[in-house]
């Protein structure tokens, strides 16, 4: 059996509230994908949708070629990880692991197995005999990992499993999760509003706003190539600013930054008129010429320097420049002229749709 | 969390439970209010819908003081309950009382007795033919008369003061100690810093347990109908309009009934407007510690503690000793043995024998409607859901001698006819109990986190088992602690068993008044003793079951 996801023209409504707008989605058999946006983006919703907690008030859903819609949960033979762990109190670790194999009523010898084995992929079999109020956040959120992929589920959900811990075991946890998913090659959907987490361990993501899907694409294309405003603010630091195609010409615009730059930045399709670029910290560098402004603050840390510059126009940018790139330190106060990465940045115009290639 | 808009009603197990709860709910609470509200429209004296009644409560004395009376009786106790808990409340929370872990089970368990035992040992006491009243006429000194207003006052409040107690201790428990110091260090003083910081935030508490006390008492039965010779209470004016032999009146019964509810209903919105619109929500990092008193002060501190708690335990030592005294009728003592027990074991086996098993029927029933009624109430919250809710609240203002009368009223003939039977005991038991079973549930429900079900059912556990297996489960010793104060009221009951009992279906409760009003002292004694033995049993395993930590409020 095919363990691809398919929703088509999912929709999800609260009442009079639209939570999502017809989102499309395929995700690959085997596939670590994400879905990344701010509270409220309908992220949880969709997953929980998929899981069956919530209902489907429009689209169809597929596993393969099982449309799944009309499934009730306890029969979708899904794995999940519950942001708050959901850990049966009152059973032990290991009867926690067993539960899903004892309602597939799987025989003795083999739950005893499979738990072990379970247990020790991701190492907490010494716990096993342990109730859950004796365990750390991480070692529930491990008991929680072994609980929902013990029942080899064709797809595993995970509902930001990471949130309730520590900064430091968050990124432990986070290469356990990828190297499990990517042994077991599970089909897994992933669901976070951690922006460096989505990228850091997924294969593609979905970025999701008020209810609709902005972007799917890598980490990287999300990364380099934003398709709106959105993505460029949402993921990593953007400097937005306002600008005009003065001309196009051989795939190629002339942009003019706020009358005082002109930039040829490669473009899709031919435009012209109002335009909006974003770039990020590290698309911008000092220069002898280009845009004149004045460093307001500089922070230090480490591996590069972030400047705060105000330009004349009273716009604020943020600049990150690479301490091994250059000797220089800019003063605070002092004048600096500023250029940007013309083939690196984003264009789009007055819809928020991407121009620039 | 659970949505299913405009969807076909689902016929599954849930449905089934809203329709039998509803319907029961109705039957045995909605039914029986409204036959009294319509029985109090009408009057054997006037033809037609009439407000007779109501014009004759207000206009004759004999009808208006018990009004009057009553709200006189519960201001004053809420008054005194009031004091004496907080001044307890707050001197157990802040200094070393000696043996204040045994003192607050003390306190709990006064709580539990059945207040007219209280009333009851106290005549024993200070009656007309009392121990301690026959000491000091024989010294040549007039002793202080247990009759009347004052004497009612003085036993509710011993009884109640503890609902103050513990709602105002917890309160004072959760107060994060850095409060009072950023006051301390804006430069107040200690008694400034009492009255306006700890006082204002711990007050919605205070004001919840002095209703508390103010409704039980507009509800209580026993105290003043054994207490009040001739001041007649509201509740006592019920029973006898509708039970003594020389003046009943059921129409008249019913106004009355109406006029209690009433007033019961008027507190329980003022506790909505005050208290629940005034609760602060604290996060306690810092619990209060205690300071360490050391000699004379310490005494001073613990000394009215332990003189207040001997006085409301007293009743309970005197019963118990009492039971031991065989007495001839013109009340000379025969000597010390088992005699009142054999007399109750041969005369009233059948009390004790009934008690105990409605009250197991009854919490069995408690048990397990409190747990579908409270999962309702939580998970599947909808229109039906609402209406239970509605429903679930309404024992709290319908005193229990009411109820009585409305299951008799509404049940006494076809086609359901229950009056006489074991089983309408055992159903006012049921809805005068199962409010607070419920709201014990629905209060762990409230906190335990619905994605553990959530995870059993995408496990592949049905919705169905998964309830019966895990979260009733999970929910069953929260319930059972509950359930245990509920049979301990059960055991306890007399307002709406006195109203409803009949020869074959008589508890101890209904005996001890008998006994009482037949001024058969020992056997009432050993019946009492029974009932306090059995509760404090019960008290001793919940207090095991919940390690201390059991919550009577």
């Amino acid at each position: 059996m095919s363990n691809e996801v398919i929703i088509q023209h999912a929709v999800k409504r609260y009442g009079d509230f639209t939570a999502l707008h017809d989102v499309s989605l395929t995700i690959e058999q085997g596939e670590f994908f994400t879905l990344l946006g701010p509270s409220g983006c309908g992220k949880t919703t969709l997953l929980r949708m998929i899981a069956g907690f919530n209902s489907i008030e429009g689209g169809d859903f597929y596993f393969g070629e099982n449309r799944i819609n009309d499934v009730p949960a306890h029969k979708r033979d899904i794995g999940m990880v519950f942001q708050n762990y959901a850990i049966f109190p009152h059973l032990t670790v290991e009867e926690n692991v067993a539960y899903g194999l004892k309602a597939r009523k799987v025989g003795k010898e083999e739950i005893e197995r499979r738990v072990k084995e379970a247990l020790e992929l991701v190492q907490i079999l010494p716990l096993a005999k342990r109730k859950p109020s004796e365990l750390s956040g991480g070692q529930q959120q491990r008991v929680a990992l072994a609980r929902a992929f013990v029942i080899e589920p064709s797809v595993l959900l995970m509902d930001e499993p990471l949130s309730n811990l520590d900064a430091k075991l968050r990124v432990q946890m986070r290469s356990i999760i990828k190297k499990l998913q990517r042994r077991l090659g599970i089909t897994t959907i992933y669901v976070t509003h951690d922006q460096e987490e989505a990228l850091a361990i997924s294969d593609r993501i979905a970025v999701m706003n008020q209810g609709r899907v902005m972007q799917i694409g890598t980490p990287r294309e999300i990364y380099a190539r934003p398709e709106n405003p959105f993505v460029a603010g949402f993921i990593g630091v953007s400097n937005f600013l306002n600008c005009e195609v003065t001309g196009c010409e051989g795939g190629v615009a002339r942009v003019c930054i706020k009358g005082e730059l002109d930039i040829d930045v490669p473009v899709r399709r031919h435009c012209t008129g109002e335009a909006q670029l974003s770039a990020r910290p590290e698309q911008l560098f000092f220069a002898a010429q280009g845009m004149p402004g004045t460093v307001l603050f500089s922070t230090f840390l480490g591996d590069f320097i972030e400047y705060e510059v105000k330009l004349d126009d009273g716009q604020m940018l943020i600049i990150n420049e690479y301490t091994k790139d250059t000797a220089t330190v800019h003063e605070v106060g002092e004048r600096v002229h500023i250029r940007f990465d013309a083939v690196r940045i984003s264009l789009y115009d007055e819809a928020g749709e991407v121009l620039s290639r | 969390m659970t949505d299913r808009p405009r969807r076909k009603i689902k016929l599954d197990f849930w449905f089934f439970v809203k329709v039998i709860v509803i319907f029961a709910l109705c039957l045995f609470i909605v039914y029986p209010f409204y036959t009294i509200l319509t029985k109090s429209v009408f009057s054997n004296k006037v033809e037609g819908v009439t407000l007779y009644n109501f014009q004759r409560f207000f206009s004759k004395k004999y009808y208006y003081r018990t009004l009057l009376r009553s709200l006189a009786i519960c201001s004053f106790t809420t008054l005194f309950a009031c004091i004496i808990g907080v001044f307890i409340a707050y001197v157990m929370t802040r200094y070393n009382v000696p043996g204040k872990n045994f003192l607050h089970v003390l306190i709990i368990l006064s709580l539990m007795s059945p207040p007219f035992i209280g009333a009851y040992s106290w005549i024993v006491l200070l009656g007309r033919n009392g121990l301690i009243t026959r000491t000091l006429t024989a010294l040549g000194f007039a002793a202080p008369t247990i009759y009347g207003r004052n004497g009612i006052i003085f036993v509710f409040t011993l009884h109640l003061f503890p609902y103050v107690y513990l709602y105002t201790s917890g309160a004072m428990n959760s107060i994060d100690v850095s409060l009072e110091e950023a006051a301390e260090n804006l430069g107040m003083n200690k008694l400034r810093r009492i009255m306006t910081i700890t006082l204002p935030v711990v007050l919605p508490s205070i004001l919840a347990g002095c209703i508390m006390v103010f409704m039980t008492c507009l509800a209580d039965f026993g105290t003043p109908m054994l207490l009040g010779e001739g001041y007649t209470v509201l509740p006592v004016l019920v029973y006898n309009e509708y039970m003594s032999e020389s003046a009943t009146d059921p129409y008249m019964a019913s106004a009355l009934s109406v006029i209690i509810v009433a007033c019961s209903m008027v507190m329980l919105a003022l506790q909505k407007l005050v208290v629940e619109k005034k609760n602060y929500t604290m996060s306690t990092l810092r619990p209060p510690q205690e300071t360490k008193l050391r000699g004379m002060k310490r005494f001073a501190v613990s000394l009215p503690v332990y003189l207040i708690l001997f006085l409301a335990l007293l009743p309970q030592i005197v019963v118990v000793c009492q039971s031991f005294v065989e007495r001839s009728f013109s009340g000379v003592v025969q000597g010390i043995n088992l005699n009142n027990y054999r007399a109750i074991l041969s005369r009233l086996g059948r009390n004790i024998f009934n008690t105990y098993a409605f009250s197991l029927a009854a919490i069995v029933f408690i048990v397990i409607f409190g747990i579908l009624i409270s999962y309702v109430l939580v998970r599947k919250k909808g229109k039906a859901a609402s209406l239970i809710d509605t429903l679930i609240m309404f024992p709290y203002v319908i005193p229990g001698s009411v109820l009585g009368i409305g299951l008799i009223v509404a049940f006494n003939r076809k086609p359901l006819i229950l009056v006489g039977t074991a089983a309408i005991m055992i159903i006012s038991y049921v809805v005068r109990k199962l409010p607070y079973t419920v709201r014990s549930g629905s209060a762990f429900l409230y906190q335990m986190d619905p994605s553990v079900e959530e995870a059993s059912i995408n496990l592949g556990v049905s919705p169905m088992k998964t309830f019966f297996t895990m979260t009733a489960r999970m929910m069953l010793p929260g319930v059972m602690s509950g359930a245990v104060l509920s049979w301990i009221t059960c055991i306890n009951e007399l307002s709406s068993s006195i109203m409803l009992y009949s020869g074959k279906t008589s508890t101890i409760a209904v005996a001890i008044y008998q006994e009482v009003v037949r001024m058969s002292d020992g056997t009432a004694a050993a019946l009492a003793t029974i009932l306090s033995v059995t509760t404090v049993i019960s008290m001793l395993i919940v207090f095991r079951a919940t390690k201390g930590k059991v919550k009577i409020v």
